[in-house]
């Protein structure tokens, strides 16, 4: 890093900005790329399940809509970052250090985000199996994807903690 | 509150009397009929495998009328869940069950008439297909029939990839037949395939014949008596008449829609008599009486008794289910509470010795509904939505009115929390004073920005998960007391409640952990000392007694350590409360962000416009995925941390003989 340092990475201008907006924009990419992978698998079986039974369709789009959630909470911590960096209009002047924070705690809900909502669309895909020949088990079909939510969830806390924490330090 | 007290019936009666005494017991609606006992040399099981078959197929024919309304007619014959069934009343049920016969004759007529409509498509489809192949042999003048002559024979066929005329005479040149003794005719060709006719001598027919196989000719084998062109305008006109038949049966059907009800009718009372005949394999019979059992709750036996003996001679017989029976569950509770059985019900009755949690889960439901969703005007958004669909359908089915009335319990608890933390989608009071006043406004939150102080909602989550978890193990330890497990009570309890409130009462005393959290209170630190010895005495309790069915201290042991483990559930648990304040702020900020995309247009006419379009749109967007993210986690948040703690379920649902009708209420109401 002390090489960087001597070598003027300070000096480049906007840095900060950039590596902030570079979490943001991977917190909305990835988990973004990961729901959308996740909606379209629990989209595929859904629509199986529709040629035999369109009565369905209601439970079914429930199921099908759980993995989309990560996208969404991506984008939160994106909309979030961007506010706090002042990218959304305001002043928007931040040292190196900090910009890497905000892309630090952009990490978890990038990261999780993507993998946990291809994982949760797994689930998803199962129990639209289960609501297919057991409509009556729709809610405990509806809660086995919900538990892979719980760790997007988390990320989600870690990701909104640690961006609105960074924001109050002063680097 | 509860799961009702069912009690054991048992009526006997006069068979001559059986329809009129089990319609009168259909009509009650309360009882489950189950089997009496087996055969012996007295009583028979009752035996009719014939009525039942009569009944299925008067359904099926009234099934197949009402879709024959439903594909030719104007009208729709299904009922929707909003506007619920119509109420038939006896006089008018019994008025239509002596029409029954002529209702049955029309049902007949009209799916004949539906049959004979898809009978002309079928052939007009056939004739379809004709018209189709005549279309390249159309120049032919001769009928396909004329196969030969006196001297001469005559082949139509096909043969692959185009060729032309030339080409095929000089498939003869090896043979004996010379090119004056075969006329060669191409009728019509395409690039796949060439349409010729062929006439050669009789007696060198079977040698052209194996040549032009050789060429992989098919024959064309058709007893048409007409040329291609007489035979394509006598199909037409068939096809053409056919049509008209169909329009008039068409206009028929349209006639039978006025007894539209009466097939509704007829398919309600097939499935009332089908449900006759099911119970009827349940009862056993003598020659001259039958006896019928079952279970009822104990609420309604006596207006059921009256009710049963008006209508004719019955003895009577109530008494306890005994202990090892599997009785049927049915719930009851408050009308706060009622619209949560469902949700009970997902995930399984109570079993055995096992208490009604709906009440006590109902107020944390719509708690942490509220809490996920926190938005004063999302929140009045579900009110009014509810509100008004119950008040403007009010004859609605019970399941539907349940959802909406549990939406709109959700919905004021979503209001609460709006004004709690000051949420009016989201932000949309400053940034409309902002974008189009000048001059910022805000709501002041009743108790705080979550946005602002998440570590503060952190620790109000967890808090609130504390309380959750804290019922959760009150309910069970009224459950052991309930079923006088007074060991459970102490060790599976109590200890839990020491080890939990003095573990927490440890953290509170260390400064990390208040820090963190940013707690403006602490433990000193003989408190923290004195809580970290009842930990341990209480979890060296719980280590010893956790195990207690085992005989082997080794296993017991270790099942007790085992058991002890447990406390990471309970950490995980409290941790998974964080969840509140997530989506609490995911629908607080996706607001924030929709209304600050709808401001940023500016201000100005086209700015208002293009403020109100994004606004609606956004806000619709997110109301929906964020009461459907509330929804589903409030239910694992009851699911998996609160009846982890006491419920197990299994219980079997209470299925009362009645009317499960689909298109009129014949009896007072469902169940």
């Amino acid at each position: 890093m002390n090489f960087l340092v001597m070598n003027g990475i300070d000096k480049v201008d906007n840095l900060g900005v950039i590596l902030a907006l570079l979490g943001a924009a991977l917190a909305a990419l990835m988990a973004g790329i990961g729901s959308a992978i996740g909606v379209g698998k629990a989209g595929e079986a859904a629509a199986g399940v529709l040629t035999e039974d369109s009565s369905k369709f209601g439970k079914i789009l429930v199921l099908q809509l759980l993995p989309g959630t990560q996208g969404i909470y991506g984008l939160l911590i994106a909309f979030l970052t961007m506010t706090k960096v002042g990218v959304l209009g305001g002043d928007s002047d931040l040292s190196w250090q900090k910009g890497a924070l905000f892309l630090c705690a952009c990490l978890p809900i990038a990261i999780v985000g993507l993998v946990s909502a291809i994982a949760q669309a797994k689930a998803s895909v199962a129990s639209i199996g289960v609501v297919a020949k057991k409509p009556e088990e729709f809610g405990k079909a509806m809660i086995l994807p919900a538990m892979v939510e719980t760790y997007a969830i988390l990320a989600l806390l870690i990701s909104l903690l640690a961006v609105s924490g960074v924001s109050s330090l002063t680097l | 509150m509860s799961v009702l007290n069912m009690q054991r019936i048992q009526l006997c009666a006069l068979k001559r009397n059986r329809k009129k005494l089990l319609t009168a017991l259909q009509r009650c609606g309360v009882m489950e009929v189950t089997d009496v006992g087996t055969e012996d040399s007295m009583f028979d099981f009752h035996k009719q495998p014939e009525a039942e078959n009569l009944v299925a197929e008067d359904m099926q024919i009234a099934k197949e009328a009402l879709q024959v309304i439903d594909t030719y007619g104007s009208k729709k014959t299904k009922v929707s869940s909003l506007t619920g069934r119509k109420a038939l009343t006896t006089e008018k049920y019994e008025a239509y069950e002596i029409e029954y016969n002529h209702i049955k004759e029309r049902a007949l007529r009209i799916t004949q008439l539906a049959r004979l409509i898809t009978e002309e498509v079928q052939e007009n489809r056939k004739r379809k297909a004709q018209l189709e192949a005549l279309v390249p042999w159309i120049t032919l003048t001769i009928p396909f029939s004329c196969t030969e002559t006196n001297c001469t024979a005559v082949f139509f066929g096909t043969l692959p990839n185009a060729w032309e005329k030339s080409n095929i005479e000089n498939l003869f040149s090896s043979s004996s037949a010379t090119e004056k003794n075969i006329l060669v005719e191409v009728i019509s060709s395409s690039k796949l395939m060439t349409y010729i006719m062929v006439i050669c001598l009789k007696q060198q027919a079977v040698e052209v014949h194996s040549i032009l196989r050789d060429a992989s000719f098919s024959q064309k084998i058709s007893n048409s008596k007409l040329p291609p062109r007489k035979e394509k305008e006598k199909l037409e006109e068939e096809i053409l008449i056919s049509e008209d038949k169909i329009s008039e049966y068409i206009d028929l059907i349209k006639e039978y829609e006025q007894y539209q009800e009466e097939f509704q009718f007829l398919f309600d009372d097939a499935q009332v008599r089908l449900e006759q005949c099911e119970v009827m394999k349940h009862l056993i019979e003598t020659e001259k009486v039958f006896v019928v059992s079952g279970y009822i709750p104990k609420a309604e036996i006596a207006k059921t008794v009256k009710s049963l003996q008006e209508k004719c001679d019955v003895a009577i017989e109530i008494m306890d289910p005994s202990e090892e029976e599997e009785v049927p569950i049915l719930l009851k509770n408050p009308a706060f509470s009622k619209p949560l059985e469902g949700t009970v019900k997902a995930y399984s009755l109570p079993g055995k010795g096992e208490i009604d949690p709906t009440t006590v889960m109902s107020f944390f439901y719509y708690v942490l509904f509220g809490l996920m969703l926190a938005d004063a005007a999302y929140g009045a958004i579900m009110v009014l939505g509810c509100t008004f669909a119950l008040l403007k359908y009010k004859n609605m089915e019970n399941s539907l009115k349940n959802s909406l009335k549990m939406f709109l319990y959700c919905g004021v608890s979503t209001m609460f929390w709006g004004v709690m933390f000051g949420s009016y989608f989201g932000d949309m009071v400053d940034v409309v004073s902002e974008t189009f006043f000048g001059s910022r406004i805000s709501i002041p939150p009743l108790w705080f920005f979550p946005v602002n102080e998440p570590m503060k909602m952190l620790v109000f989550s967890m808090l609130f998960g504390v309380v959750h978890i804290y019922t959760g193990l009150a309910m069970k330890l009224y459950q052991c007391i309930k079923q006088k497990d007074y060991k459970s009570v102490l060790y599976d309890v109590i200890l839990w409640y020491i080890v939990l409130t003095a573990s927490i009462v440890l953290l509170l005393s260390v400064d990390v952990f208040t820090k963190t959290f940013g707690l403006n209170f602490q433990f000193s630190k003989q408190v923290g000392d004195i809580a970290l010895v009842i930990v341990l005495v209480s979890s060296i309790g719980i280590i010893l007694t956790a195990g207690r069915e085992s005989r082997n201290p080794v296993k017991r042991l270790l099942k007790g350590l085992y058991g002890f483990y447990g406390i990471t559930g309970y950490l995980s648990d409290v941790l998974s409360y964080s969840r509140l304040l997530a989506l609490g702020l995911a629908s607080g900020v996706i607001c924030t962000v929709i209304n600050k995309m709808a401001s940023m247009v500016g201000g100005g006419i086209i700015g208002v416009i293009a403020f109100i379009l994004i606004f609606l749109v956004g806000h619709a967007i997110n109301i929906g995925i964020n009461a459907l993210g509330a929804y589903v986690h409030t239910n694992r948040l009851q699911y998996v941390e609160f009846f982890g703690k006491f419920y197990n379920g299994g219980g079997r649902e209470f299925r009362p003989f009645t009317m499960r009708t689909k298109y009129y209420k014949l009896d007072k109401g469902e169940r």
